[in-house]
């Protein structure tokens, strides 16, 4: 199941027309606070077989502007410029001209599987219909020609598929499904929106396989929309970065990449977290450089550059001059104005993109956060601190349900089947799998404090089981939670002051001294203390997960349990919660069991690293060990398919493929639990695959600190390995 | 299934006769059918009351639960007991349900049908003028109460009937047509069906639609409309096909819920207008201190709650295959 | 018509940066009630609905004043006479100044229309939050509570009752009519828990060590107030109809207290004829079923901005602007926003 990606761009594209040109587009909505300008200007151009990413973060108007190529934005929204499709205008066109289009000469991939398929119909008749309303095909030829198309993305048994419902997918063939309809009627161009973002990490690296054999097969042009520069990186082969509602940045993959003039396009690089993040033997790890401040309003812009506020080397120009998107100067001669059509040539919109790469390094237009030295906890070795929390055999198991008229109890679903870890003093012990493997049941059970189904939890060196009221109370003191999603973590009804005073006022402690513990605990997160009055809405997503933070630390706890704490923010202010977590790990000497789906992110932060699948931790040890020699077959495929922001590298990359789904926890198969999809299984002979399918591996030990949960453990660099060989 | 089908109607069965049992305890405390005796001219003697009280097993001086265990082997037995006129309440029972079905089948097809129309209609058209005068005509309509509507219709028929009898007012049919189903009967049991039913259908419109218009809304922003279209389906179509076809499940269980419950819920319509159905026993069973039935009207609202619940629970699945269980 | 729109408008009271805070932090307290107020105050039809509740409160306390009769006195030189000015409603058969009459029966109408949609609020959200927070059996016991009620005719049993409040105060009749109008919210209240369980600002103050009842009570039903405030209007426009209903028939409030459904009953008979002595009791009625309704809906779109038919409403303002450009302020223009000055500070 190894496959290496195709090497890339095709000579042809040079020459071709371009199928889909937008030039100068803008949307811009009504709202209730004014006009919001969601789009103001965006221009580009793909040609056949070329693909174009488009990137941006949240409120970029990177989606609107694929909403109005194909027309779908409400009447209300008024859009300006010109999209052409092979030289036809389609700006203007009346409903009944765009849907002879839409899905016929553009197709479209949502992001969200789950509620673009209508839940009433089945896949079949909803990929049907997408031919019968440009074919003229009968009932049977349509169905066949369906069956066909599912089996081209890939979905295992078309021919009984066809009939199933879209609930009854998961969520990567949903997604494989809505590809199947996209490229129902050969499509000269195809817009993917954020394809992958709803599916986890090894489907996605599925997905997005699927995606380039759907282009083969159509020979389309992709418009590719993310937020997520490790997806571009590799996929496509001219990017687009954009910025409150405009490109700010242009041009061949490698030149973006590499060659970033424009300060936010430099910011973003150096705020992702990166799994290739070379980090030597004994020393502190890299500071991430987050870009202060939030993206701007789009209702009444300001004038000038709307970066400006937030870059670190803004001239008295950038407030009042908004920068075109023009030919970068400097590195290379102006070009022939063909080649700037085609989107060979960078463009950049920066006063100073001139100066960046001339005379401005790269590396020194965000300052570089200077991370505290190693406390005196960090400095002991492992084996001398006091352990924090330690989970011996953890069990849950839930019974399942069916149903929503009558539920009834059809099996066992094995959330957590037997776990087995440790948390010392001082330490971050990343816990990471995908969606479905039971980490967050993990999470739960040490949180709830139950007196569980098997296995023991012990926090602080005392046994829950054995705990009375008052000792549980005392425990949740000394061991607090960091949630996911910062705007769901605060109740919005009560002022910053009241939601940190929560804790505290539970926990018993006066007004006076809550009185001055609130300001105190404000500037350790960095916000000022005349935020207590105010509400959590007043506040961006990245103070907000500044505030929950501050509540988890006003008990003085021990251990803070970090729950997916960035993945629901951008990249740009992510890496200023990091670097802060690292901060206040090492001031307060805290422990954190940092849970996450993101492997960068878990690189980046994490001492140890536990692998979950299937309610088991399949690999244990320490980050650099885990990362460095990954030998569990699912962490080697887990890494794999983390695509890392450089495009060269990701070019060279061979990337694992898993097949298939994750098995469900209520059908837990015998012996390993992996074997069904495991690389490594296919390639075993016959009395070491029985091996695998009859007898359950145990965690072997792989070093001083590492084991993995496989009978072939075996080390593969699947990180840096094209370059290592 | 089957099983877990038969564990719910179970559920239900024991509410429904604990509901009913409760209905019978609070009419047989709370009634008075003596007083209805007391009242008669000539008076009647103490002793022969207290005997048709005993035979109707009516006797207020009866303990309650011995009362109630002789009905309860009677209902059982398929018999709901007398009338305090001395009927079989079977008989009475068997004519209401027959009239009440008449007037609610035409009434409860238009009324939800149209509902729906108006709702989703109101929802793509949403703060047009169609769907502006749809909302202001249901919030007036949901403003009254069905008698005020009944009432209102009556005068204004009166008015436009300026002595004439095109549209009557009262009852089911004229005396002269009873026991007939010709061409002059079915006129005239039109002409007299008209204005309950119209009362029936306003109402229905009114709350329907409202219920269908949101359910509509929220269909209106979804991603899978968002796909149809860009499947390249005409706006129109998509909204009919895949918005509509999503839209009216949730309505589904209300207007089941709805439906069935008007059997002994038209009882302003019924009253207004002179028709002799459930709505109109459940009033006057009260007023006439009539306890075996007002427990009939207990224990057939109870069975009627219990049939929605099924009905809509079954339809829910037919048309969801989300919840379908396999 | 169905894409999301950019999340640049989502945060509606936008970050406020750091450093230009300074004096703004006592309007930040009650921009919240304050946004709320403006956007109620541009929907007409609400801002109409208020003004007529107002007006029927006002009528119905201080009408009596305005009238030289009383609602127990009869006027024998006038039986079923047609309005004039000295009877503005005309009088009953009785001889009854219908004016008096009806304003006495709006007081009564009103009153136990607001305590019912208190009570039945109250209870709703009670029950229904603990028997969700709690779960396993305090729900199931509850929720087959819920579904008895459900499952026994209300209007039956209230009616059936009606007798042992003849004579005592009407209060047990706003409690009885209370009891049998909380169940579905009851069940909506339960739902929403559900969900508010498994929010994360409740799981983090359950993880502090707060105790239940005080997570309920502080985030959990805070957390549904829009809910509960609309609901509670609709309660009372619910309860105001339903005991109209019951005392139409006699079940309801009993002589001599006289609601606006024993003033419409007393005189139905007559109504044909004499329309209005209908006519101006109903209306009443409906003026306070529409008055409530037009509140509601106004409510909701004001506290519930995120609706979708809030959300599609702001969409208007543009699409109206294009479409009709020249037409006068009417109905239409209910939904626009106001463009006051201050408009912009929703976003600050």
């Amino acid at each position: 199941m190894t496959e290496t990606r195709p090497t890339q761009p095709t000579e042809a594209a040079d020459t071709a027309q371009p199928v889909l040109a937008v030039s100068d587009l803008t949307v811009s909505f009504p709202s209730e606070a004014g006009e919001v300008q969601a789009v103001r200007g965006v221009s580009y151009a793909v040609r056949p077989g070329e693909v174009l990413g488009i990137v941006g973060e949240s409120g970029s108007g990177k989606s609107v502007s694929s909403m109005a190529v194909l027309g779908l934005l409400p009447e209300s929204a008024e859009v300006t410029g010109s999209v052409k499709l092979a030289g036809r205008e389609l700006l203007g066109l009346g409903d009944a001209a765009m849907s002879k289009i839409r899905g016929k000469d553009i197709g479209m991939v949502f992001q969200d599987p789950l509620s673009a398929l209508t839940p009433v119909y089945t896949v079949g008749n909803q990929i049907i219909e997408a031919l019968q309303v440009h074919q003229s095909l009968d009932k049977a030829a349509a169905r066949k020609r369906a069956v066909e198309l599912l089996d081209v993305v890939g979905i295992p048994d078309p021919k009984r598929r066809v009939d199933a419902f879209p609930h009854e997918f998961s969520g990567g063939m949903r997604q494989r499904a809505m590809i199947a309809m996209a490229i129902a009627n050969d499509p000269k161009v195809i817009i993917a929106d954020e394809p992958t973002t709803a599916l986890d990490v090894t489907i996605q690296a599925q997905v997005l396989e699927v995606l380039k054999t759907a282009q083969e097969v159509t020979g389309a042009a992709i418009v590719m929309i993310t937020h997520d520069l490790g997806v571009i990186a590799g996929f496509a082969d001219r990017v687009q970065v954009m910025y409150a509602g405009r490109p700010v940045e242009a041009g061949p993959v490698d030149e973006v990449y590499y060659r970033p003039r424009m300060p936010y396009t430099i910011g973003l690089l150096g705020s992702i977290p990166r799994l290739d993040e070379a980090r030597a033997e004994g020393t502190a790890r890299r500071a991430l450089t987050p870009i202060d401040g939030n993206p701007p309003k789009m209702v009444d812009p300001a004038p000038g550059c709307p970066f400006a506020p937030r870059c670190p080397i803004a001239v008295d120009q950038c407030h009042t001059d908004e920068p075109e998107l023009t030919v970068a100067e400097g590195a290379e001669p102006p070009q022939a104005l063909d080649s700037v059509r085609a989107g060979e040539t960078p463009l950049t919109a920066c006063h100073r993109a001139h100066e960046i790469g001339a005379g401005l390094d790269r590396d020194a237009v965000y300052p570089v956060p200077v991370l505290p030295e190693a406390g005196a906890i960090e400095r002991l070795p492992r084996a001398e601190r006091a352990t924090v929390l330690e989970l011996d055999g953890l069990v849950k198991h839930f019974p399942l349900t069916k149903g929503a008229i009558v539920k009834r109890t059809v099996g066992t679903v094995r959330a957590v089947d037997g776990i087995s870890f440790d948390i010392r003093e001082g330490e971050t012990l990343g816990l990471v799998g995908e969606s479905g493997c039971g980490k967050t049941t993990t999470l739960l059970e040490i949180l709830d404090l139950p007196s569980g189904q098997a296995g023991t939890v012990t926090v602080f060196g005392k046994d829950i089981r054995g705990l009375n009221r008052a000792d549980r109370k005392g425990l949740r003191r000394d061991m607090q939670i960091v949630f996911q999603d910062p705007m769901a973590a605060l109740d919005a009804r009560m002022p910053i002051g009241d939601i940190l005073a929560e804790p505290l006022k539970t926990h018993g402690w006066d007004k006076a001294r809550i009185a001055a513990r609130i300001p105190e605990l404000l500037d350790m997160v960095g916000l000022e203390p005349e935020h207590a009055d105010r509400y959590p809405q007043e506040f961006s997503g990245g103070q907000r997960q500044r505030i929950s933070i501050a509540r988890a630390l006003a008990l003085e706890p021990k251990l803070v349990i970090l729950d997916e704490p960035v993945s629901a923010l951008d990249v740009s202010i992510q890496a200023g919660i990091l670097n802060l977590l690292d901060e206040l790990k090492t001031r307060l000497g805290l422990s954190y069991l940092f849970v996450a789906h993101d492997l960068s992110v878990v690189r980046h932060i994490a001492d140890r690293i536990a692998v979950m699948y299937l309610g088991r931790i399949v690999e244990l040890g320490a980050a650099d060990d885990v990362f460095a020699a990954p030998s569990h077959p699912y962490t080697q495929a887990l890494l794999s398919a983390v695509p890392l922001p450089d495009p060269r590298k990701e070019r060279e990359r061979s990337r694992i493929l898993l097949s298939g789904d994750l098995p469900s926890p209520a059908d837990v198969p015998s012996g390993c639990r992996f074997a069904g999809r495991c690389p490594k299984y296919s390639e075993l002979g016959d009395s070491d695959q029985a091996r695998c399918r009859e007898e359950d591996p145990a965690a072997a030990v792989l070093g001083p600190d590492h084991t993995a949960a496989c009978h072939f453990a075996a080390a593969v660099d699947v990180v840096e390995s094209a370059v290592a060989h | 299934m089957g099983r877990y089908l038969l564990r719910r109607l179970a559920n239900y069965l024991v509410l429904v006769v604990v509901a009913a049992a409760l209905t019978y305890f609070l009419a047989g405390l709370s009634l008075n059918p003596r007083a209805k005796f007391e009242g008669r001219n000539p008076p009647l003697p103490a002793s022969s009351i207290t005997k048709t009280l005993d035979e109707y097993n009516m006797n207020p001086d009866t303990p309650i639960l011995s009362r109630f265990g002789h009905w309860a082997e009677d209902v059982v037995h398929g018999d709901l007991g007398k009338t305090i006129e001395g009927d079989d309440v079977n008989d009475d029972f068997g004519r209401r349900v027959g009239v009440s079905t008449r007037l609610l089948l035409l009434a409860t097809i238009v009324g939800s049908l149209g509902g729906i129309a108006v709702g989703a209609y109101g929802a793509i058209r949403q703060y047009r003028l169609f769907d502006r005068f749809s909302t202001l005509a249901s919030f007036f309509v949901l403003a009254m109460p069905v008698f005020v509507i009944g009432v209102a219709l009556k005068i204004g028929a009166t008015a436009l009937n300026d002595g004439s009898q095109t549209i009557k007012v009262l009852g089911e049919y004229d005396p002269q047509y009873a026991g007939q189903w010709n061409f002059d009967a079915l006129v005239n049991r039109a002409q007299h069906m008209l204005l309950p039913a119209l009362t029936l259908i306003i109402m229905q419109v009114a709350l329907y639609s409202r219920y269908q218009r949101s359910t509509m809304l929220d269909v209106l922003g979804s991603d899978f409309l968002r796909t149809a279209r860009a499947k390249g389906l005409r706006r129109r179509k998509a909204l009919v096909k895949h918005g509509l076809r999503t839209a009216i499940l949730p309505v589904v269980p209300l207007l089941v819920y709805n439906i069935v419950l008007l059997f002994t819920g038209a009882t302003f319509t019924e009253k207004t207008f002179g028709w002799h159905g459930m709505g109109e026993l459940l009033v006057d069973s009260i007023q006439k201190q009539d306890v075996n039935s007002v427990a009939t009207v207990g224990l057939f609202t109870a069975v009627l709650v219990l049939i929605a619940g099924l009905l809509s629970d079954l339809l829910y699945a037919a048309l969801d295959p989300r919840v379908r269980v396999r | 018509m169905s894409v999301q729109l950019p999340p640049a408008t989502e945060p509606a009271p936008g970050p406020i940066p750091p450093g230009e805070a300074d004096g703004r932090t006592a309007k930040a307290r009650t921009s919240r009630l304050r946004l709320t107020v403006r956007r109620f105050a541009r929907n007409r039809l609400a801002l109409f609905g208020l003004f007529l509740l107002v007006l029927l409160f006002l009528g119905a306390y201080g009408g009596p004043f305005l009238t030289k009769w009383d609602y127990q006195q009869h006027d024998f030189l006038n039986f079923l006479s047609s309005p004039s000015g000295d009877h503005w409603w005309g009088t009953t058969q009785g001889g009854v100044d219908l004016f008096a009459l009806t304003m006495r029966g709006l007081q009564k109408s009103l009153i136990i229309g607001l305590l019912v949609g208190v009570l039945s609020t109250f209870l709703s959200a009670t029950v229904g939050a603990f028997a969700a927070y709690f779960g396993g059996w305090t729900d199931r016991v509850l929720m087959w509570i819920v579904d008895l009620l459900l499952v026994m005719p209300s209007f039956l049993i209230v009616a059936v009752l009606s007798p042992s409040f003849r004579g005592s105060t009407w209060l047990v009749f706003v409690v009885l009519l209370g009891a049998f109008s909380w169940m579905i919210t009851g069940r909506v209240v339960r739902s929403m828990t559900f969900t508010l369980k498994d929010r994360e600002f409740v799981k983090a103050a359950k993880y502090m060590g707060v105790p239940a009842p005080v997570i309920i009570f502080r985030h959990i039903l805070p957390s549904m107030a829009s809910m509960l405030i609309i609901d509670t209007v609709i309660q009372v426009g619910a309860a105001v109809i339903g005991e109209s209903s019951l005392s139409y028939f006699g079940f309801g409030v009993q002589a001599p207290d006289v609601s606006l459904g024993t003033v419409i009953a007393d005189n139905t008979t007559n109504a044909s004829t004499y329309p209005w002595l209908f006519f101006f009791p109903a209306g009443c009625l409906v003026l306070i079923g529409l008055s409530i309704s037009f509140v509601g809906d106004g409510l909701r779109d004001a506290l519930d901005p995120n609706a979708a038919g809030a959300k599609a409403r702001s969409h208007r303002k543009k699409s109206g602007k294009k479409q009709q450009p020249k037409r006068a302020p009417s109905a239409t223009a209910a939904a626009v926003p106001a463009q006051t000055p201050d408009a912009q500070e929703t976003a600050s």
